[in-house]
This record gives C-alpha cells, structure tokens and sequence, in this order.
C-alpha cells in the first residue's frame, strides 16, 4: 500500500522553506494530533479522525487553530481608499465593528487570494489572508500603502483561534463577562472581548458553514485561551478540529479554497463569487476585466456534484462528458460526512452546469457517473446568536 | 509499535501488506498500521480478476479514506484465487477488522516459498517504527 501524497497538503511537503510552528504547536501534540506541512507551516491534519472531528463540529462545536493566516492592517485618513482599491467588494459602506468577505484581483480579473476585511476603527482596517498567499498579499497592500498610509503586517504576533458548530455561543456564555456582548453580533460582525480572562477580537465569521466565531489573539495568549475553551466545552461535545475535517466541512458549505476553486487563473464570476463583485463602486483592481467578463458572458461554472456511481473524485480528476472528452476538471472531492455521499466542486462549461446534467469523472481511468447538484451540500438554518 | 501487535502467522511488506498461507493460497491485507495512518477507510476498489495472473509489487486495487488514495501491491507473484468482494459495499469493514475480515484478496504464487522472502514481525515492526 503506497499513498498518492497527503491530497492537498503535499506541496508545502516538496517546498524548501522552513516549517514554522503556531503557539498552540505543545496543545497540539498534546491532543495527539498527527501534523503535517501546511502553506509552510506545521498543522494539525487530524486528533482524533476526520470523520469523528466533523461530525463534533456539524452537531456540538469544533475548535480550529488557523494562526497559520495572515493579519495585515492599515490605517490613517487614506487607508479604507487604498482597501476599497484593491478588493471587488466595497468597503466603503461598512460601520466600525463589520466585516465583509471579498477577493484581491489582478489587472485581467483572476484572484490574487479571498480576504476577509474588517472596519476596527473609523480609519483603521485589518485584513485577513490565506496562510499561502501571504507574502504575495503583503507585496500589494504594503505598496498600495506605501507614502499613503500606515501598514504593518501583524501575522507574526496575531494567533487566530476558529469555534464552530450549533454549540459555539452556549460554550461562549461561560467564557465570562463579555459573553453578552458576543451574544449580539450579527453574522460579521466582530468586537473586543475578554474571553477566559484573555483580551481577544471576537469575530462573528467562519469557513464551517455552522455558526460560530473566530478569535484572534496575542500570540502568547493562544494556548491559555485553547485550553480553557476546549475544557469549558467538553462536556457539550466540543472537540479540537484539524485541517482534514477543516476541508470536508468547508467543501460541504461550497466554500471556496484558494489554490483549488479560485487561483491566479480564475475569476470571481465564474467562481460563483459575483455577489462580492461590485462593478459599480468606483475604479478598483480588476474592475475592467470583470466589467467584460460580465458583459461577454461565462464560459465556464463553478458547480458541485455528487458521484453517482462508487467512486471519490479528487482534486485535479478531469470531467467528461459523456462521449468521453474532457470539459472540465474537478477542484475539491472527498467523500461527505454529514451526507453519506461522495462530493465534488469543479468547473464545467455552462452548458453542462445545469443542476441534474449527468457527466463522468475519470478517476485514474475509471470513468464513474456524477450528477451536478444544488450548493451547498447541506442546508443549515443559520440559528440566531442572540439571547433570549 | 511492537512486535507482540502483530498476527504471529503473517508476514509482511514495506508497503504495509500482509500476507497469511492458508493450503496452497496467500490472502492478502492490509496492516493495522496502514489503517491508522489512513484513517477512515470509505472505498475500496479490488481491480483484481480471479483467475488473472499479477506480478509481485503491482497494484491489485486502490483503497481510499477522507483525505487519501493509495495502490494496494501484490506481495508476491500468482494467480489470482479469490477477491474479498464485501469491502466493496462495506468499506469500514478494513478499519474494523484488517487482519480478518477487511482479507483484500487471495493468490496462488507462483513459487510455493515466496511468502518466506517476506518481512517477518520483527523486522515490519522496525520498519514501521522508522516510518514514523
């Protein structure tokens, strides 16, 4: 028996730059989690198994260490210009204490990374990126700032902490005194808190599809905050969550995942992303490309399928259609936990993204049968936070 | 891992196969190590006809857990006698009982003495130990 590598986890494996650790890298062992290279950094892929640390997250709650992303911020007078600048979405119309998801795109339209930018003041912004594309996002803010406004890039300081699931707020109430606070905050919405007697920045944002947040905190206080969460929770099912339940969650929501949905090849449009496209808000990076992407019309979509017949598309499998040429090639697959199926995303010509289109997925030479479905694969009813 | 966790009547290969005599058969599995390294086993896919013949070290079938693929080999050269096919709907069977039930396939070799070239409990035991 030979693995084809760790899926998606294997380039940072081939990559010569040194592997680095978060703070919460003891917590981890501890736990008896197996790691692996990540976007150069040492992750936890599994504790206890994918299967079971999903299944935590989908019915109790999950605990993420994500201090592998990137915190840059900006601030002065300028500083929501010079975002507004560089992202799709606008910026400009958030309050102090929101958030919005978007993407950071080339000149031709193609995605450079998705960003999650938040409003901490009425000049001061934060902006969070993927783990592996943080020296390429810190090259466009810092010149972008550069002589405008003030930046600094905080990634090496700022430990990111994710709890997820339906039991995320009930274990936050007995975090303490700002558990009310937390209670309140709309769907990206984000505040300071203290969290087990730690000063954290409490964000009402996820990548699970369940409700929940994501805390950042000093470096050093990571493993003080990790344990006292993870120890308040137990008793209601929380459980430490690797990247391996990460991915399955996040594919079963159609989240996308850079390097796999979207890439320096692919533009929001036809990621399904057009929602955080704003054409209309002002000159921005990207702005014309995806003005005459719109106006010529897609070629190709973003669609989730399910395998029909016994078979896991992965990563890279080519699409066929049915006579057997390729139209288009999976990005994610695995099988999914909370619905039994195995699932796919990838990209297909719109005239084969209708939902019901049969199509085949060449699995090593295996031509299996696959149907595209309505995203995401599960539906959620987002409970509301707030307390009664 | 020690020695005493593996089944006394197998031998062993660097890739993590077992392999038990039974009469004139080889049967074929995957070890308990293999398992934990995969995790949850969710396909199994034995490619493997009876009556073909495979070569030592070629893949009879693919098995597959959340994250992962990986070829399962031949640990020795023959004639293919029998395919478990109860893994094909039952795959977790292989995380339940890798040694047993979870058997992959079963060979006639081609030289009777093959299995003996094949790694005995001490020596898969450093090796799974130095893999680690």
């Amino acid at each position: 028996m030979e693995p084809h590598g760790p899926g998606e986890y294997g380039p940072a494996a081939m990559s010569d730059t040194p592997v680095r650790r978060t703070s919460l890298h003891a917590e981890h062992l501890k736990l008896g989690a197996r790691m692996v290279p990540f976007a150069g950094w040492e992750m936890p892929i599994q504790y206890t198994g994918i299967v079971d640390e999903h299944n935590a997250c989908r019915n109790a709650a999950g605990l993420f260490d994500v201090s592998h992303m990137g915190e840059l911020e900006l601030s002065g007078p300028l500083a929501g210009e010079i975002v507004n600048e560089r992202i799709t979405n606008d910026a400009s119309k958030l309050q102090v204490g929101q958030a919005l998801y978007t993407c950071c795109c080339q000149e031709s339209g193609t995605v450079l990374d998705d960003l999650i930018i938040y409003r901490a003041g009425e000049e001061a912004w934060m902006i969070v990126c993927n783990a592996s594309n943080r020296d390429k996002i810190v090259g466009v803010f810092e010149a972008a700032a550069k002589g405008r406004c003030d930046f600094r890039d905080r990634s090496d300081v700022t430990a990111l902490v994710a709890l997820q699931g339906p039991k995320a707020f009930e274990i936050l109430d007995r975090t303490g005194g700002d558990s009310r606070k937390i209670r309140d905050l709309k769907p990206f919405g984000f505040c300071d808190a203290i969290v087990c007697n730690v000063r954290t920045t409490v964000a009402r944002t996820g990548y699970t599809g369940e409700d929940g947040v994501e805390i950042f905190v000093a470096w050093e206080d990571a493993p003080a905050l990790w344990s006292q969460l993870l120890a308040l929770g137990a008793d209601l099912g929380l459980k430490a969550v690797g990247l391996g339940a990460r991915d399955t969650l996040r594919m079963e929501a159609k989240l996308p995942l850079y390097g796999q949905e979207i890439d320096e090849t692919i533009h929001p449009l036809e990621a399904g992303l057009g929602w955080v496209v704003k054409l209309d808000k002002g000159e921005f990076v990207g702005r014309r490309a995806l003005a005459a992407a719109k106006e010529q019309g897609l070629t190709r979509k973003c669609i989730g399928f399910e395998m029909v017949g016994r078979g896991i598309a992965r990563h890279g499998y080519e699409l066929l259609n049915e006579a057997g040429e390729v139209v288009g090639v999976c990005t994610s697959g695995s099988p999914s936990p909370s619905t039994g199926k195995n699932i796919g995303i990838g990209y297909l010509p719109v005239a084969l993204s209708a939902i019901g289109t049969k199509f085949l997925v060449n699995c090593r030479g295996k031509h299996i049968e696959a149907v595209v479905v309505k995203t995401p694969f599960i539906t959620k009813k987002r409970p509301s936070s707030t307390s009664v | 891992m020690s020695t005493n966790d593996l089944p006394t009547d197998c031998r062993f290969t660097k890739d993590h196969e077992w392999a038990r005599t039974e009469g004139d058969e080889l049967v074929v599995g995957i070890t308990r190590f293999a398992v934990d390294q995969l995790g949850d086993i969710t396909l199994v896919s034995l490619d493997a006809k009876v009556g073909a013949h495979i070569d030592a070290g070629k893949a009879f079938g693919t098995i597959e857990s959340v994250k992962t693929l990986s070829d399962l080999y031949a640990p020795v050269s023959g004639t293919i006698t029998r395919v478990n096919e109860a893994l094909a709907d039952k795959p977790e069977l292989v995380n339940e009982d890798c040694y047993a039930g979870a058997w992959m396939i079963a060979l006639k070799p081609d030289a009777a003495d093959a299995a003996s070239a094949l790694l005995d409990r001490d020596t898969y035991s450093a090796h799974c130990d130095a893999s680690h």
